[in-house]
């Protein structure tokens, strides 16, 4: 009740910055915390579940890689098929991110500002492949354009190899990562509101005027966010690619698969390439993490 | 005339927004749309700019036909009551924005921003973000923006109605000057009679998607056309069967003809004025008294006072 009284009294005092974070009394800081035993036991319990659960298998990877020295490491990026598959990583994550970058940003205009049929549906099928397993994008993808599928006599008949090549691979890799930009970009337009493209309208700027000056400096931190998400999620994707792409080393196999593949494979050499590439994938992962971790207190300074 | 407005109807759905609006705005004028929230005088201000769209009707400014116009078209500028401040561009790049969207020189652009934000004394803010504004230098900000193109006409929409009531008399004072100074088409959305009163040239009274009166403020004021617009300009009491304004009733302290023997119920006292309730055979009108007259008249809870009505008073029949 004394803590309400407080703030209530500060807010209603003008231009006097309200503290952000009003201290408790101690007796209650003391009861929030609990006694010293339960506190040591919950953060053992913490830690203990994430290293047995993250730390310590990634570990064993770093270990693993690294086992023979970095020679082995090095040999082994001389491998053309790891190679190969590194670039078609690239070529198709950059694709997929370049496809959903644009549809997210005009999707997420589209919910947020237009009242239209179907805008219900879009916006649950948008979030579907968040829901659905990968490997049904997969068949799926399959059943549309595969041999025996719906498209599929029409496009042998023009010669589109679609299925078992890259056009499968990066379709499945933008399903699996499409709601990542829109759901990032549509709580900022959401509270930003329509006002300041009304005014510049009134102030004489054109559609594409007020997207470039007013839409996309607002939304650029979100956009970012929700590239780096697709990204990451784009190169890490394995499901519903293992289905469509037939994973030919060196033709359509990504580093996903290519990681896979060796790890089956019997032989020293195969298993060191998949732990090249694995670790390899890892840093890039820790690279996003990081470039989320400086992204995010911007975005929320927006 | 600069604006004029003929025959618009707008529904929002079931809901009449507004009902066959007319009105003509002269040139140069600062005109008030006062009434309640919900009553349509926004809706009238948004489909003026172009940022709405009337179901019926025509729209002419400057004698050119206006009405399916895009907003950008129009020499309209328009200020919103949140401001609509562009948060990632300075205060600068903000009343720049007109003009650098219709590529006027470097140099010109520069003068012209400079004499603007010195006109609402924000020379020494050109470099600051809107977030580093209070919201009346916000609100000054927007209008300065909206200036900047030349506007034929400028809209304002509840302008000052985020603002806290010391800052909302100073910028009410501050417009004023700023259009005589201008001298700039002006129309503003307000609820706040007082604002429409002392800021305004004419005032258009819209209340349930209509227009109930239109008139400068002391012929709405001293006229009012029915009791809806009498109780909206001003307060309204009632005295054997008529609505009178509580200061146009006289108090005396004894019976001469024409007086009407009145009980006092209550004494309030409101900063430098008294309000006296009271209670007659048919009615429970109260009066407004300053402290003075209130002294004079010995005033006390259950005294007798006889009341009669000021000969230049405005009275309606009540309904």
């Amino acid at each position: 009740m004394t803590e309400t009284n407080v703030s209530d009294a500060e807010v209603d005092r003008p231009r006097v910055p309200a503290p952000t974070i009003t201290k408790p009394p101690r007796a209650a800081r003391r009861l929030r915390r609990g006694s010293p035993v339960a506190r040591w036991t919950l953060r053992l319990i913490a830690v203990g579940y994430v290293l047995g659960l993250v730390a310590l298998p990634v570990g064993t990877v770093v270990q693993r890689t690294f086992a023979g020295g970095l020679h082995p490491v090095l040999e082994s990026l001389q491998n053309p098929d790891l190679l190969a598959a590194a670039r078609l990583g690239l070529i198709v994550s950059v694709i997929s991110v370049l496809i959903n970058t644009v549809f997210g940003v005009g999707a997420a205009v589209l919910l947020v500002r237009y009242r239209f049929p179907g805008r219900g549906l879009l916006n649950a099928v948008i979030d579907l492949p968040v829901s659905i397993s990968p490997v049904v994008v997969g068949i799926a993808l399959i059943l549309v354009y595969g041999e025996n599928g719906w498209f599929g006599p029409t496009l042998t008949k023009l010669n589109i190899q679609i299925i078992f090549a890259t056009p499968a691979i990066v379709m499945a890799t933008v399903i699996v990562a499409l709601p990542l930009v829109v759901r990032e970009v549509i709580p900022v337009l959401e509270e930003v509101g329509t006002e300041q493209d009304q005014a510049a309208q009134s102030l004489g700027a054109n559609a594409v005027q007020r997207f470039l000056r007013i839409t996309l400096p607002t939304i650029k931190w979100a956009l970012a966010y929700g590239v780096v998400l697709s990204l990451a999620r784009s190169l890490g994707e394995f499901g519903a690619v293992r289905v469509v792409s037939g994973s030919v080393p060196g033709v359509s196999e990504t580093p996903t698969l290519f990681v896979n593949d060796n790890y089956q494979q019997f032989g020293p050499k195969a298993e060191q390439a998949a732990f090249t590439m694995a670790f390899a994938l890892m840093l890039i992962s820790v690279l996003f993490i990081v470039v989320i971790a400086l992204l995010r207190p911007k975005e929320q300074n927006q | 005339m600069s604006i004029v407005v003929s025959g618009i109807s707008k529904n929002f759905g079931d809901f009449v927004a507004l009902d066959d609006i007319n009105l003509e705005v002269p040139r140069g004028g600062l005109t008030a749309l006062l009434g309640p929230s919900g009553g349509g005088k926004s809706t009238l201000l948004r489909i003026i700019a172009g940022l709405e769209f009337p179901d019926r009707g025509e729209i002419r400014i400057e004698g050119k036909p206006a009405t399916w116009l895009a907003p950008q078209k129009r020499s309209v500028g328009f200020v919103f009551q949140h401001y609509a401040a562009f948060k990632h561009l300075s205060v600068y790049r903000n009343v720049a924005f007109g003009l650098e969207i219709r590529k006027r020189p470097k140099a010109e652009i520069r003068s012209r921003v400079m004499e603007l934000l010195e006109l609402v004394h924000l020379e020494n803010f050109a470099d600051r973000l809107p977030s580093q504004l209070s919201g009346g230098q916000r609100q000054r900000m927007a209008l300065a923006r909206a200036l900047a193109v030349q506007p034929e006409v400028l809209l304002l929409d509840e302008p000052f109605g985020a603002l806290d009531a010391q800052v909302r008399k100073e910028l009410r004072d501050w417009l004023r000057k700023l259009h005589d100074e201008v001298n700039v088409t002006t129309i503003f959305v307000t609820h706040d009679q007082e604002e429409a009163l002392e800021v305004s040239d004419e005032i258009v009274v819209i209340n349930n998607g209509r227009i109930e009166q239109t008139g400068s403020p002391t012929e709405l004021y001293d006229h009012p056309a029915n009791d809806f617009v009498m109780g909206f300009l001003g307060p309204v009491t009632r005295l054997d069967g008529r609505l009178i304004r509580p200061h146009d009733i006289e108090v005396l302290r004894e019976a001469t003809p024409g007086t009407t023997a009145a009980t006092i119920t209550r004494l309030l006292r409101v900063g430098f004025e008294v309000r006296a309730e009271l209670r007659t055979e048919t009615s429970e009108p109260w009066v407004q008294l300053t402290r003075g007259q209130a002294e004079d008249l010995e005033l006390a809870p259950d005294g007798t006072v006889w009341l009669r009505t000021n000969h230049k008073a405005t009275t309606l029949a009540a309904t």
